[in-house]
């Protein structure tokens, strides 16, 4: 096998994923506790519960449920159950992700109890995954890929080797032919006209610069000060970034030298096809990561400078850093240590050979740092207030 | 052995890639050249605070990338540290 293919699984739909999950999915905050308790019962299943899913509406509502099927939906996701409180909203879930052709079956509490829904679920959940146990992992390319990046608790050391190594890398993947994405509409502020010029068509330029506008409306609207603490964290501070403007050219340096963004995409929503994709996102990490796992990407790029140390339920984040600090004192959190690019002892191409070298290691079964540590941040982007 | 990198010829500040001391004689290098730098840190600079490559006036740009980040907002000499006691956002 060579090292432009990976052992993976391949789903229904023809999406390759890299893990293989069954997730017990509460449609909303009352059904967390059934769907944990269906999770303790069958032991391998993944339960993801949240603090939403009740009451909300509008554009609010779409990004809800887009977040929810899409989670369902992932390619490291093998089948689902779906415990909602009542059964309208749940069987919305289950036909969304029912459209891959992967198992998913939904269960509801109001007129059965949670006793009686777990015991339903469970017998499910427990036939799902031995099911799962026996899917096979296949050899595919690459290019089949979607990956993701954001960074998280960067320093300047971010600007200056990770998030290259990380550009590195994906200009190896655009060239390939697979799926990218990049986003953290905030943090691009200061360097959003040199964003605007990445993209590939100027159509495309106009439209991030409209989700940018908008998204700087809104903190323009909540500010009290000047956002220092919050925009750049009191972290990046810490590791030496002063202003938004420095914070935004080194997040840039993630896209790489070459690749121009061939389009836009609301948050959570699942890019159209191949070539490196801008979405609109906040900048927290665990909110951005899941809205990632939601359009379906399947490995994630973290770089962090002072020690981001999120994780993902369906989405292995793989984190590099190239502070030396960092890689010593929280070495247990960092799956590629690059900082000898900093005393020039390897180049960006080579330290982009070991970040690519450990992608194919996650995708074949290497566990991140952060799957090993149970870092399952599942965190669903809010909008604005519920009805 | 350096103890400072600086991302473009045109940057008025470079970044600490070790612990550097006040009085220290810091070398560093331009990634986009190659070229090398000599000045001596007048103040403690933490690895991967910002070191002043020049003087800077109160409103003067501070360049890093090759691009605007920020305003001065205090008079800084060449060879001290650039934080956020000296720059500020111009945004927000």
């Amino acid at each position: 096998m060579s090292a432009s293919t990976f052992l993976g699984y391949r789903r229904e739909n023809g999406k390759v994923g890299i893990r293989n999950h069954v997730v017990i999915l509460p449609l909303d905050d009352l059904s967390n506790s059934a769907s944990e308790a269906v999770a303790h019962n069958i032991k391998g299943t993944l339960a993801l519960p949240h603090h939403y899913g009740r009451l909300q509406f509008g554009e609010d509502l779409e990004l809800f449920f887009r977040t929810m099927i899409g989670t369902g939906c992932n390619p490291n996701v093998a089948a689902v159950v779906v415990i909602g409180i009542e059964p309208e909203w749940t069987a919305k879930i289950v036909d969304g992700i029912a459209k891959t052709g992967k198992p998913v079956k939904g269960f509801s509490i109001e007129r059965t109890g949670d006793h009686m829904t777990i015991a339903h679920a469970s017998r499910q959940a427990k036939e799902y995954l031995q099911w799962a146990s026996e899917l096979q992992r296949v050899e595919c390319k690459l290019e089949e890929l979607y990956v993701s990046t954001k960074c998280g608790e960067s320093d300047t050391t971010s600007g200056l080797a990770s998030n290259p190594t990380v550009g590195n890398v994906f200009d190896r993947f655009n060239a390939m032919g697979a799926v990218t994405s990049f986003g953290e509409t905030t943090e691009v502020t200061g360097a959003e006209d040199v964003c605007k010029a990445r993209a590939a068509r100027p159509e495309v330029g106009e439209q991030f610069m409209k989700m940018w506008n908008d998204y700087n409306d809104i903190v323009l609207k909540n500010k009290t000060n000047d956002l220092s603490g919050s925009q750049p964290t009191k972290g990046n501070i810490r590791g030496g970034l002063t202003t938004i403007e420095e914070k935004a050219f080194g997040n840039l340096q993630k896209i790489g030298k070459k690749s121009k963004y061939v389009g836009v995409l609301k948050p959570a929503e699942a890019p159209k096809g191949p070539g490196l994709w801008f979405m609109d996102t906040s900048s927290a990490a665990a909110e951005a990561v899941t809205l990632w796992a939601a359009s379906g990407a399947v490995v994630h790029l973290f770089p962090t400078g002072q020690g981001n140390i999120i994780g993902n339920p369906v989405l292995p984040v793989i984190k590099l850093s190239a502070n030396p600090i960092t890689c010593e004192t929280m070495s247990e959190h960092i799956d590629l240590d690059v900082s000898r690019i900093l005393q020039g002892e390897i180049t960006l191409d080579q330290a982009g050979d070991e970040l690519m070298e450990m992608i194919v290691r996650t995708c074949n079964g290497r566990l991140t740092a952060a799957e090993a540590l149970g870092h399952r941040e599942f965190v669903i982007t809010k909008l604005y207030v519920s009805a | 052995m350096i103890q400072f990198l600086v991302h473009e010829e045109a940057d008025s500040v470079g970044v600490a890639t070790v612990d550097v001391k006040a009085k220290d004689l810091a070398r560093g290098v331009f990634m986009d050249s190659q070229k090398t730098i000599e000045l001596q840190a007048i103040a403690d600079i933490p690895l991967g605070h910002k070191i002043a490559l020049k003087d800077l006036n109160v409103g003067d740009a501070v360049i890093k990338y090759g691009h605007d980040i920020g305003k001065v907002v205090e008079k800084i000499q060449r060879g001290s540290h650039v934080h956020i006691h000296n720059l500020k956002t111009k945004r927000w």
